[in-house]
């Protein structure tokens, strides 16, 4: 156990100084890194909770996703049925996510061979392939059309992507470095943005939906008969911004323009009143559709809609044919600022609902970091002082190989690039304190095999051979604790996993290496006649 | 360290334990066994009757931390400007500093929304004379999950440990390294029950570690045990067991202070936010993970039946002090 051939320790001692070099990135200042090979560069990230930002976990909302499915179904019968003239009484409804249509007895053959068509195939595994719609004949001329649960599936990973993209073009617009979005799950959406002054900035641009639709205002009846009695049915009441009082506005259900057909809007300020405004432009299909719809009501009012509400509803004065416009609503400069945003970025295609936050401020993911070193230095100085004093100059030893594992964990976070959270700092001390046990572990096996009468050599290589295996059944099973913690755990408790994980690492390679390696080396050095433990 | 080694004995080393200590641990079952057995018993009652104090990653709600700007933060002023919003039952307290106030809202009924409009209401309520260093919502569903995940992975890890130990040794001592496993699990639940201390998904973490590390000092114990019983074949078990305990009884002093040192550095200087974690760890690695390895661990091995089959033959002369001494 003693006997470490040449090449061996070379090669142990080369292990632990690569391990621990890629730790030395950590200390040079980001400025300068930035000039190292990309190889070089990877560093240990600092968790949202040290350095401090948001961390805002998003739902899609799958009744929403669901009902705009059905409805599109709905939509798509009405028109199918309507253009191959099949005769159908009522109006196709929904019902959950079935639409029931009652056709006309004659038509019928006719018409269900139209509707499966509208049943499109879904590629599945192993070339099961499933449709998108089941077709049942309820007899009676009612055939029930349902949404299939795979093509709901389907639509809601459609649907996420898509909101990705809107939410990375969103939050890159708002000037924040280094944002982090990705799916979680099949209806989830994570987003970590680091250092962040302001989250509710953040948190409105997440959270609205931006669906814009141009619409014209139903002069028919006033809003409030609408109220009272029953809207037409064409129409619908709406309400503007609750700062002003939820004016109720009676709004065509029918959309001109949508708020796709935008291909840039900015915040601007209007030239006569110097308020804040949104400017826009449509593209060449927006534009023409304005055109028309502007041309053909001249002063009568039209409503812009944002997602459900009206942000503001002029009369037209004159057709707008050149395709460009502006929105006055009571915008300050940072709510003409973030629309415009949200304008350009796109309307998300299902509405997301915020259902975790936790959002640090730098000042305290500061404050974490200096208590967290105070901690962490007062921790290893009084081990380290205690290890001396109870085996001196193997205590000495021991003391060595702990700072030599702590630097090598910091070598391996920064290697896997991974994130240092506060529970992981508390992990790297905890490590320090557990580290120790297997010296103490030795070193009590050696002064039990000397009072066995052993002489020191003998003493000592029997001490780590009796010991190394304890050490190894012993850090197996708080591997295992860290394992399964790794992955049932989110963020900051994930990092602790992390740090006490490659402690484990470390602590046994260095028991079985680093220590064995001082001791063998000063053994052939004095050739103790007593062992100083 | 010019001198040869062998002088090196001026030095006077530390010695917590005192080499050969012949302490009879096992005579203590009849008592520790039924402390355990009672401690246990009350620290369920106390989970049921008394709970626990969950955080908002368990039950929903609103966390937040602010500092106050100018001078201590004026806690009854903040209660009133928010108890006035409807929010429910809002906690304040201060927290580390006397500048710092933790702001607990319940969760609220109309859902992630609802969450959402709370927290801009107490911003709204508590001005610009405060900074929000801190803020946490979690909603029912997250909760929830959280709670099941927790759950799973502590059962998850105790049956990975059992299977490992299982394999390593021989069921008895998996099973009895179980027993006290559960035993230190329920003892700190009872302790963070009586304290009320919060729990949230750091005390997951604290719950795992203390598993891990009570079982290694179990492991480092029932090694020993194993090694004495392939060696003293006619060794009556309690006997075996006091020897085994007492041999590893210094390394597992030693360990123990070195961790409570740096828990201790933790908990005395770390930041505010992982208090109750490292007092939850204190409690179950200092407290219990040393007396259950002892006290528990090895006896209840004598209850499973350990060591009942070994071959009549004894191979090795027990240690005896003319043995041990004859050296040193």
């Amino acid at each position: 156990m003693l006997y470490i051939s040449r090449s061996k320790a070379i090669a142990i001692l080369l292990t632990a100084t690569l391990v621990c070099l890629c730790a030395v990135p950590n200390f040079f200042p980001d400025s300068l890194v930035q000039k190292l090979p990309a190889w070089a560069q990877r560093h240990v990230v600092l968790g949202l909770d040290l350095q401090g930002g948001s961390h805002i976990l998003l739902q899609v909302d799958a009744n929403d996703v669901l009902r705009q499915k059905v409805e599109g179904l709905r939509d798509d019968v009405r028109r199918v049925l309507r253009d191959a003239r099949v005769g159908i009484t009522g109006q196709p409804v929904v019902r959950g996510n079935t639409v029931e249509v009652h056709i006309r007895d004659s038509d019928l053959q006719q018409g269900l061979t139209k509707l499966r068509e509208l049943a499109a195939p879904i590629g599945g595994v192993l070339g099961a392939t499933q449709r998108s719609v089941d077709i049942v004949n309820a007899g009676n001329g009612l055939v029930q059309l349902t949404v299939t649960e795979p093509a709901i599936v389907q639509r809601m990973r459609q649907v996420v992507d898509q909101s990705i993209e809107i939410i990375e073009r969103r939050v890159n617009q708002i000037g924040t470095v280094e944002p982090l979005i990705q799916r979680q799950g099949a209806d989830r959406i994570l987003v970590q943005v680091p250092g962040l002054q302001d989250p509710q900035r953040l948190k409105d641009i997440l959270g609205k939906t931006a669906r814009l639709e141009f619409r014209m205002v139903d002069s028919s009846m006033s809003p409030d008969q609408a109220l009272q009695g029953r809207p037409p049915p064409d129409s619908e009441v709406l309400y503007g911004p609750e700062k002003e009082g939820k004016m109720p506005y009676l709004i065509e259900k029918r959309v001109l323009v949508a708020g796709a057909d935008l291909t840039d809007a900015q915040p601007g300020f209007d030239q006569r009143t110097s308020e804040p405004i949104v400017q826009f432009r449509f593209n060449a299909s927006g534009a023409r559709k304005f055109a028309q719809a502007t041309q053909e009501n001249v002063g009568r009012p039209f409503a812009i809609v944002l997602d459900g509400e009206v942000i503001s509803a002029p009369v037209i004065r004159e057709p707008i044919t050149q395709g460009s416009g502006q929105i006055s609503g009571s915008f300050t400069v940072q709510s003409a600022n973030d629309l415009s945003v949200l304008l350009r970025a796109g309307a998300l295609p299902a509405k997301l609902t915020i259902i975790e936050e936790r959002t640090v401020g730098p000042g305290l993911g500061q404050d974490s970091i200096e208590k967290g070193k105070i901690a962490s230095l007062v921790g290893s100085l009084m081990v380290v002082i205690f290890m001396l004093v109870t085996y001196g100059l193997f205590g000495l030893f021991a003391n060595i190989a702990v700072t030599i594992n702590v630097a090598m964990i910091f070598g391996l976070l920064s290697l896997l690039g991974a994130t240092l959270t506060l529970p992981g700092i508390a992990g790297i001390v905890l490590t320090v304190g557990i580290a120790v046990d297997s010296n103490v572990l030795i070193y009590e096996r050696i002064r039990e095999e000397v009072r066995n009468g052993r002489t020191p050599i003998t003493a000592i290589d029997a001490g780590f051979t009796r010991a190394l295996a304890t050490i190894l059944d012993s850090n197996i099973t708080t591997f295992i604790a860290a394992a399964v913690l790794f992955f049932i755990g989110t963020g900051a408790v994930q990092g602790f996993a992390v740090t006490l994980g490659i402690g484990i690492i470390t602590t046994v390679f260095t028991a079985f290496t680093m220590t064995r390696l001082i001791v063998a080396y000063w053994v052939r050095w004095r050739r103790p006649t007593t062992v100083p433990i | 360290m010019n001198r040869p080694a062998s002088e090196s004995k001026s030095v006077r080393l530390l010695r917590i334990v005192p080499d050969d200590t012949k302490f009879d641990f096992m005579r203590f079952r009849r008592v520790s066994f039924p402390i355990s057995a009672l401690l246990s018993i009350l620290a369920i009652l106390l989970y049921f009757y008394h709970g626990l104090n969950f955080g908002i990653d368990f039950i929903g709600g609103t966390l937040i931390e602010v500092q106050s700007k100018a001078g201590p933060a004026d806690i009854a002023k903040m209660r009133n400007a928010i108890e006035g919003l409807g929010l429910g039952e809002a906690q304040l307290q201060q927290f580390g500093a006397p500048t710092d106030v933790l702001i607990r809202i319940p969760q609220q009924a109309g859902g992630d929304e609802a969450q959402q409009a709370a927290v801009t209401k107490v911003r709204g309520a508590l001005g610009d004379d405060v900074d929000y260093r801190r803020v946490e919502v979690v909603g029912g569903r997250i909760s929830t999950e959280q709670m099941a995940k927790g759950t799973v992975g502590l059962m998850t890890a105790i049956m990975c440990i059992l299977v490992y130990l299982w394999f390593r040794f021989e069921w008895q001592f998996a099973l009895g390294a179980m027993i006290a496993n559960v035993h230190d699990l329920v003892l700190t639940i009872g302790f963070m029950s009586l304290t009320q201390i919060d729990f949230d998904l750091t005390s997951i973490a604290a719950l795992l570690t203390i598993l891990g590390y009570s079982l290694n000092d179990t492991v480092v114990i029932y090694d020993r045990i194993r090694e004495m019983l392939r060696r003293y074949k006619k060794m009556p078990m309690p006997d075996l067991l006091n020897i085994s305990v007492n041999s590893t009884l210094s390394r597992s002093i030693i360990t123990h202070v070195t961790v409570t040192l740096a828990l201790l550095a933790l908990f005395l200087f770390g930041p505010q936010a992982i208090h109750s974690f490292t007092a939850t760890m204190m409690f179950g690695v200092v407290l219990v993970g040393t007396y259950t390895s002892v006290f528990i661990a090895a006896p209840v091995l004598i209850y499973l039946g350990v060591g009942t089959s070994r071959m009549a033959t004894e191979e090795e002369p027990r240690p005896g002090p003319s043995a041990a001494r004859t050296r040193a």
